[in-house]
C-alpha cells in the first residue's frame, strides 16, 4: 500500500515574498552599477560638448589653463603637470617610508607592538583632508619658507608632503597584506640556510610580495592624483607648467573645485572644462585602479 | 668578496663563538641598521599624527568653547562658532546612514546570499570595487549635474546627503561583504537543513550573526563621509550659513567646509577659529570611532 | 554493478526510494547512477572511503546540493510516491520533512531554546512551543541534562551535548526522516556512544540514513548497509551480509579495513 502523496509543492505566498525579495536585493546591487553609468554619463556627455568646441589636441598639447580669462586657452597639461607634481613628491615621501613600515609591521614587530601601531596608522587615514590642509597651511609652509625664503606661500611641495603622509597609511597597510601573504616556508627556508633577517626580508620577502607592493604603490599613486582639499589649500591656485616645487601650482581636482566655487553660467564653455577636466581625472585614476587591481588578482593566484 | 672571509684555520667552537669573521658581523650591522630604518619609517607616520594633533590643539583649543559652539559664524571672529556646521554635519551622517546603509547591505546581502556565480555578478563586484577607487571630487560632480541640477534638488542638504551616499555606498558593501562572508557556513547549512527558506536564514541567522561587523563598518564609512569636504563644496553646501537646517530642502554647511572657509581667509583670527573647528571636527569623529571600537570589542567578548 | 538489492521492505513502500542519481560538480561526476531504497523505520548506512560520494548522495535525498551552484544532478528521489526533483517540488519543503544532522555540531549562536524553536516559528507553528521544546529534547536525551539552564547559550554545552541538541532540533520540526552526516566523527567515544543510543531509539519513529567512516559504527547500529566507491554502488544490503558474507570482493576488503 501507497501512503498518500506529500504535499510539497510551492507555497504560493511565501514563494512570492522570496521572489520579492530577492529582486529588491538585487536591485540594490545593481544601484551600484548606475552610479559608475552615473558618472561616465555625466563626465562623456558634458565634456563632448566642451570637445565640440575645444579640439582634443589643443586640450592635451597648449601649455596655457585659462579659461576664466580674456584670452581663453584650454590646455590641461599645466593642471595635469600640478597633479603629477604632488603625487611624484608624496610618493618620493610616502612608497620608501610605507614600504619600510611594511617590512617593519609583517617582519619585526612583535604582535603587542602590531597591536598598537596599525590602529595609530588607521587614525592616520582617518584624518580628513581639510585637516592635512590646514596642517600644511600652517605648519609646513611656514617651516619650508624659513628654509628656502623665496618658497610661495602657496607652493607644490607643501601639498607633496602632507599628501605624502595622508597616503604612507595606504602604502603600509596594502604592502603588509602583500608581505605576510608570502609563505612562511620560504621564510624558513631561506633561514635554514643561515640567511639573517635582512636577507631574507630583502631578497626573499619583499622579491616574493612583489606584485602586491606595486599595486599598493599604484594605489597610493591614484590616491594622491585625486586627493582634492589638502592641495586646494595648500599648493594654491595657479595653473602652472612647472617642476620646481617652491612654486605655486594648482592640481586638476583643485580647479574643479575653483570652477564650481566661481558663478561660471551653466552651459558656458567655462562651466564645461569643469566636466572635461574631470573626465581626465577620472580616466587617469581608473586606470591607475584597474592596473592596480589586476596586478593583485595575479599575485593571489601566485599564493593559491 | 673572497678577501674579506677572515681566517681559514681550525675552529675550535665550530664557527659560533664569539669570534665572529668580518663579513658576519657586518652583516649583522646592516641587519640591525635596516630594522632601526624600518622601525623609524613606521614612526614616522606616527609622529607627523602627534606633530598634526600637537598643532591644532595649540592652535584651537583656547577658541573652544560653549560659545564656539552655540553661535553662527560670523564676519568677525571673536564672534564666530560652528552652531550651523555642527547641525549640517549631524543632519548630513544621520540621512547619510539612513539613505547608504540599506542600500550597501542589502548589496552586500545580494552578492553573498543570493547572486549566481555569473558575469552580472562579476560585473557588479568588479564596479564596486573600482567604484571605492573614484576620486570623492568626481562623486561631487556627478552630485551637482543629477542631484542638484538634472532633479531640481537644489543646493540643499539632501542633495549632499545623496552625493555622500553614493560615495561611501562601495565602502559599506564591502565591508559588509565581508562580514557576511565570516558568518560560517554550517550556520546556513543548519537552518536550511530545518526547512528555512533564503531569506528566512539571511534574516533570522546570518545578518544577527554579521551585524556587529557590518556596524562597525557602517561607523567607519560615514565616518569619512563626515569628513568629506570637496564633494559637498561640488553640491554647493556654503561656508556662510546663519541658520541650522530645518529640512530636506535646506541649504547647508558643514564642519569641513566651514574649516575650509576659515583656512581660505588671511587673517590669524580665522586661522585660529579653523583650527578650533577642526578640534569638534575631529571630537566628532573620535566618539564615531570609539563607538566602532566598542562595538568590535563588545561582539567579540561576546562570541568567545 | 548491482541494481537489485536483497531489501526486505516488509511489505511497506520504501521511504526515500533512489533511481539513477548522477550527481555532478563542474567536470567531476561525483555520483554515478545510484538506485537505493531506504526502508521505513530502518537505519541505513552509507559507507565507503571519502570522496565515494557519500555525502554526496545523502544530501540528494534533502536536496541540499541545491545550494551549492556547481552541481548538478539527474535521476530521481521518491519519497512516499513523489519525486523530490520534480519542477512543482520545493526543496524548502522538502527539508522540513527530510532532517539533517550534520558532521560539526552547528548550533546556532542562540539559547538553547531557540536553537529547537527556530524550526517550528519558521514553520508557522502555533501550538505550545515549550511542549515541543521538552518533547524534542527529551527525544534526543538531553532534557534531563539542560532543562534548567534552556536560556543558556548553546555554544556552552558539550560538543556531544551540541550534537544532541542537533539532532533535538531537527526532531523538532517533525520530520519523517532524518540524514546523518557522520554525526558522531568530531565527539569523543562516550558522546560517540550516547548518539549511537539515541539513534538505536529514534529508529522507532523515524527513517534514518546515516554517513559514516567508521565501520564497527555501521555495523552496531544500521539494519542495511550501502557500501560506496568512487560514485559508484558497489554493494547494499542486510548489515549482517555485507560484513559478513558480501558478494562482492571490493567491499569484504573495505570492510575488513584492507583498504580506505
Amino acid at each position: 500500500m501507497v501512503p498518500s502523496a506529500p504535499d510539497l509543492s510551492f507555497r504560493s505566498g511565501r514563494n512570492r515574498n522570496e521572489r520579492i525579495i530577492g529582486a529588491i536585493l538585487f536591485l540594490c546591487a545593481a544601484l551600484s552599477t548606475l552610479v559608475t553609468v552615473g558618472i561616465v554619463g555625466v563626465l562623456l556627455t558634458q565634456s563632448f560638448a566642451f570637445f565640440r568646441q575645444v579640439s582634443v589636441v589643443e586640450f592635451l598639447t597648449s601649455t596655457q589653463w585659462t579659461p576664466l580669462f580674456q584670452d581663453k586657452n584650454f590646455g590641461i597639461l599645466p593642471l595635469a603637470a600640478g597633479s603629477f607634481l604632488i603625487a611624484g613628491g608624496a610618493a618620493i615621501i610616502a612608497l620608501p617610508t610605507g614600504l619600510l613600515a611594511a617590512v617593519y609591521l609583517s617582519e619585526y614587530a612583535a604582535h603587542r607592538t602590531r597591536r598598537i601601531l596599525k590602529p595609530l596608522l588607521e587614525i592616520l587615514a582617518g584624518i580628513p583632508t581639510v585637516v592635512y590642509g590646514y596642517f600644511a597651511l600652517t605648519f609646513i609652509t611656514p617651516i619650508l619658507r624659513s628654509i628656502w625664503p623665496e618658497t610661495d606661500v602657496f607652493n607644490a611641495a607643501s601639498g607633496a608632503i602632507v599628501v605624502g603622509v595622508m597616503i604612507i597609511p595606504t602604502v603600509a597597510s596594502l604592502s603588509e597584506d602583500a608581505l605576510s601573504a608570502v609563505p612562511d616556508t620560504l621564510r624558513q627556508g631561506a633561514y635554514g640556510l643561515g640567511a639573517t633577517k635582512l636577507e631574507v626580508s630583502t631578497r626573499v620577502v619583499i622579491p616574493g610580495a612583489l606584485s602586491g607592493i606595486l599595486a599598493s604603490f599604484i594605489l597610493a599613486i591614484s590616491r594622491a592624483i585625486g586627493e582634492t582639499m589638502a592641495v586646494t589649500i595648500a599648493a594654491g591656485n595657479l595653473p602652472n607648467l612647472t617642476l620646481n616645487p617652491m612654486e605655486s601650482i594648482q592640481t586638476m581636482t583643485a580647479y574643479i573645485v575653483q570652477a564650481s566655487l566661481g558663478d561660471t553660467p551653466q552651459g558656458s564653455l567655462a562651466h564645461q572644462t569643469l566636466y572635461a577636466v574631470g573626465l581626465t581625472l577620472f580616466l587617469i585614476t581608473l586606470s591607475m585602479n584597474v592596473v592596480s587591481q589586476w596586478i593583485l588578482g595575479r599575485f593571489r593566484e601566485e599564493y593559491e | 668578496m673572497p678577501g674579506a672571509e677572515g681566517p681559514v684555520g681550525p675552529r675550535t667552537d665550530g664557527g659560533l663563538g664569539g669570534g665572529q669573521r668580518p663579513r658576519d658581523r657586518r652583516r649583522h650591522i646592516l641587519g640591525d641598521v635596516f630594522a632601526v630604518v624600518c622601525g623609524a619609517a613606521t614612526l614616522v607616520g606616527v609622529v607627523a599624527l602627534a606633530i598634526l594633533l600637537f598643532d591644532v590643539v595649540r592652535d584651537g583649543v583656547g577658541q573652544v568653547d560653549l560659545a564656539f559652539l552655540t553661535s553662527f559664524a560670523s564676519r568677525f571672529p571673536e564672534r564666530a562658532g560652528v552652531k550651523a556646521a555642527l547641525a549640517g554635519s549631524v543632519w548630513i551622517l544621520g540621512l547619510t546612514a539612513l539613505i547608504a546603509f540599506p542600500i550597501s547591505v542589502s548589496a552586500a546581502i545580494y552578492l553573498e546570499e543570493y547572486a549566481a556565480q555569473n558575469w552580472i555578478t562579476r560585473l557588479i563586484q568588479l564596479n564596486i570595487a573600482n567604484l571605492a577607487g573614484v576620486p570623492s571630487i568626481v562623486y561631487g560632480i556627478l552630485g551637482l549635474t543629477v542631484f542638484v541640477r538634472a532633479l531640481g534638488l537644489e543646493r540643499s542638504i539632501i542633495s549632499g546627503a545623496l552625493t555622500l551616499s553614493l560615495l561611501i555606498l562601495p565602502v559599506i558593501i564591502i565591508a559588509a561583504q565581508e562580514a557576511i562572508r565570516a558568518v560560517p557556513d554550517s550556520i546556513r547549512q543548519a537552518s536550511y537543513g530545518l526547512g528555512a527558506t533564503r531569506w528566512q536564514t539571511v534574516s533570522r541567522q546570518v545578518l544577527p550573526m554579521a551585524m556587529p561587523g557590518i556596524l562597525t563598518g557602517t561607523i567607519l564609512a560615514l565616518s569619512r563621509a563626515v569628513g568629506e569636504t570637496a564633494p559637498l563644496i561640488m553640491v554647493g553646501a556654503v561656508g556662510f550659513i546663519a541658520f541650522t537646517p530645518s529640512g530636506l530642502g535646506d541649504q547647508f554647511t558643514v564642519l569641513p567646509l566651514q574649516i575650509f572657509n576659515w583656512i581660505s581667509r588671511p587673517q590669524d583670527e580665522f586661522h585660529v577659529l579653523a583650527a578650533a573647528g577642526i578640534l569638534v571636527l575631529l571630537a566628532l569623529l573620535l566618539s564615531m570611532n570609539a563607538a566602532a571600537i566598542l562595538l568590535r570589542n563588545h561582539y567579540q567578548k561576546n562570541r568567545n | 554493478m548491482p541494481t537489485t538489492h536483497d531489501i526486505d521492505t516488509g511489505g511497506k513502500a520504501p521511504a526515500l526510494e533512489a533511481r539513477g542519481v548522477s550527481v555532478f560538480y563542474g567536470e567531476t561526476h561525483a555520483v554515478k547512477g545510484i538506485d537505493l531504497a531506504v526502508p521505513a523505520n530502518k537505519v541505513v548506512a552509507l559507507v565507503g572511503p571519502s570522496g565515494c560520494g557519500k555525502s554526496t548522495l545523502l544530501r540528494c535525498f534533502n536536496r541540499m546540493n541545491d545550494l551549492v551552484t556547481a552541481a548538478r544532478i539527474e535521476g530521481t528521489v521518491g519519497f512516499r510516491g513523489k519525486n523530490l526533483y520534480d519542477d512543482d517540488v520545493d526543496p524548502v519543503e522538502v527539508r522540513r520533512r527530510i532532517g539533517m544532522v550534520f558532521q560539526k555540531p552547528n548550533p546556532f549562536p542562540k539559547s538553547i531554546y531557540d536553537n529547537i524553536a527556530f524550526g517550528p516559528r519558521i514553520n508557522g507553528f502555533d501550538g505550545d512551543l515549550d511542549a515541543l521544546v521538552e518533547q524534542s529534547l527529551r527525544q534526543a536525551a538531553l532534557w534531563d541534562e539542560v532543562n534548567n539552564r534552556l536560556n543558556d547559550s548553546a555554544y556552552a554545552l558539550s560538543g556531544g551535548q551540541q550534537q544532541r541538541l542537533c539532532i533535538a532540533r531537527t526532531l523538532a520540526v517533525k520530520p519523517e526522516v532524518v540524514l546523518m552526516d557522520e554525526p558522531a566523527s568530531a565527539l569523543d567515544p562516550i558522546a560517540t556512544q550516547r548518539i549511537e543510543e539515541l539513534i538505536y531509539e529514534l529508529k522507532k519513529n523515524y527513517t534514518i540514513v546515516i554517513v559514516t567512516h567508521n565501520m564497527q559504527q555501521a555495523a552496531r547500529i544500521s539494519d542495511y548497509t550501502a557500501f560506496l566507491y568512487m560514485g559508484e554502488l558497489v554493494e547494499y544490503g542486510p548489515t549482517d551480509t555485507i560484513f559478513t558474507n558480501p558478494r562482492e570482493e571490493r567491499t569484504e576488503e573495505y570492510v575488513t579495513g584492507r583498504f580506505g
